[in-house]
């Protein structure tokens, strides 16, 4: 279970996460993209943990569509849109409750990942963030069915983002910058999928 | 008369697609919302937003962007500004703006502006 205060928690150290991998991040849309992803998610979760305070002792619903808005307003590039409808939509499926179960946790996942599909109409395959997001929610929805608790369950889809994260190497874009260089993309991760992965690996941290 | 937002990654772009219209339509209601507030290229939701407040003057606003973020930041504007009629516009940008700003400025609707833009999609430069 996961109340507001640990959930907060949570989103603090994504977000330190993501300002110490920004130039990593950076690194690998320089490679394929138009190398601002790391500064963008920098800039977007920095404003997000200065609005942290003030949502911090709101429901859950209500700290997500927070956190959302704050990257809409200030990621400046696709991942502004795409994490900011993702939470957001998440948000609305946590609306009014202030602990997360590991049932809700897969709602919201869910809603998130329609929302990412719904924002950049794409689908699994085309190297984006939704090929490590998708198996990642696939993976943790059959470890709760299998039986597995929240921490196990997490594991499992941390390690499906990674495997999709790898396999975003061996395929062409077909969405976004990187579909200008068809083949040329070939052989590069995807920096979306990477950051995802990131998120999803603090989250399990928490745990 | 309808008004128009430009929207790009790049300020200067947009700044420059919105004097090509203005060359055509002087009087038009025409914004440029292009770069991040610290002036570096990226799509900004808050300054989309503000130009398309600032240029509807009750009569709808019609908007053409380039790529990815402009165009996902922008279906973002349309929805947080559900109460005005903001319409999301596909053409070229440079030939998009100037027959909008011209027909915008000519007192064509927001349908009608629509409307022209699809015709004119399959207009080749090089005939």
């Amino acid at each position: 279970m996961i109340d507001n205060k640990k959930f907060v928690a949570i989103v603090q150290a994504t977000a330190k996460r993501i300002e110490d991998e920004k130039d990593f991040l950076t690194e690998l849309d320089n490679a394929i993209g138009d190398g601002d992803h790391g500064i963008n998610l920098a800039r977007g979760f920095a404003a997000v943990e200065k609005k942290l305070p003030e949502l911090a002792e709101k429901d859950l619903g209500a700290i997500l569509k927070g956190i959302g808005m704050a990257l809409v307003s200030n990621v400046g590039g696709a991942s502004g849109p795409l994490y900011g409808t993702a939470y957001m939509k998440a948000g609305a499926a946590l609306k009014g409750k202030t602990e997360m179960t590991p049932e809700d946790f897969a709602a919201a996942f869910d809603a998130a990942i329609g929302g990412v599909q719904m924002r950049g109409k794409a689908h699994e395959g085309e190297k984006t963030m939704l090929d490590a997001q998708m198996p990642a929610c696939k993976a943790y929805k059959e470890a709760l069915a299998a039986g597995k608790d929240m921490k196990a369950a997490v594991h499992e889809a941390v390690e499906a983002a990674r495997k999709g994260v790898e396999y975003t190497k061996t395929i062409l874009a077909t969405k976004g910058r990187a579909s200008y260089l068809g083949e040329r993309s070939i052989g590069h991760q995807d920096p979306g999928a990477t950051s995802s992965l990131m998120i999803l690996e603090e989250f399990e941290k928490a745990l | 008369m309808v008004g128009i937002v430009i929207v790009s990654h790049s300020q200067r772009l947009a700044e420059g697609v919105v004097e090509i219209a203005k060359m055509m339509a002087p009087e038009a209601r025409i914004a440029a919302a292009g770069g991040l507030e610290d002036g570096t290229a990226g799509t900004s939701f808050d300054r989309i937003l503000a130009a398309c407040e600032a240029v509807d003057a009750g009569d709808g606003v019609a908007v053409l962007m380039d790529m990815g973020s402009a165009v996902m930041t922008t279906e973002m504007v349309v929805e947080a500004l559900e109460d005005h009629a903001v319409r999301m516009l596909d053409a070229p940008l440079v030939e998009g703006a100037v027959l909008a700003a011209v027909e915008a400025q000519a007192g064509t609707s927001l349908d009608g502006i629509e409307a022209k833009i699809h015709e004119a999609r399959d207009v080749k430069k090089l005939a």
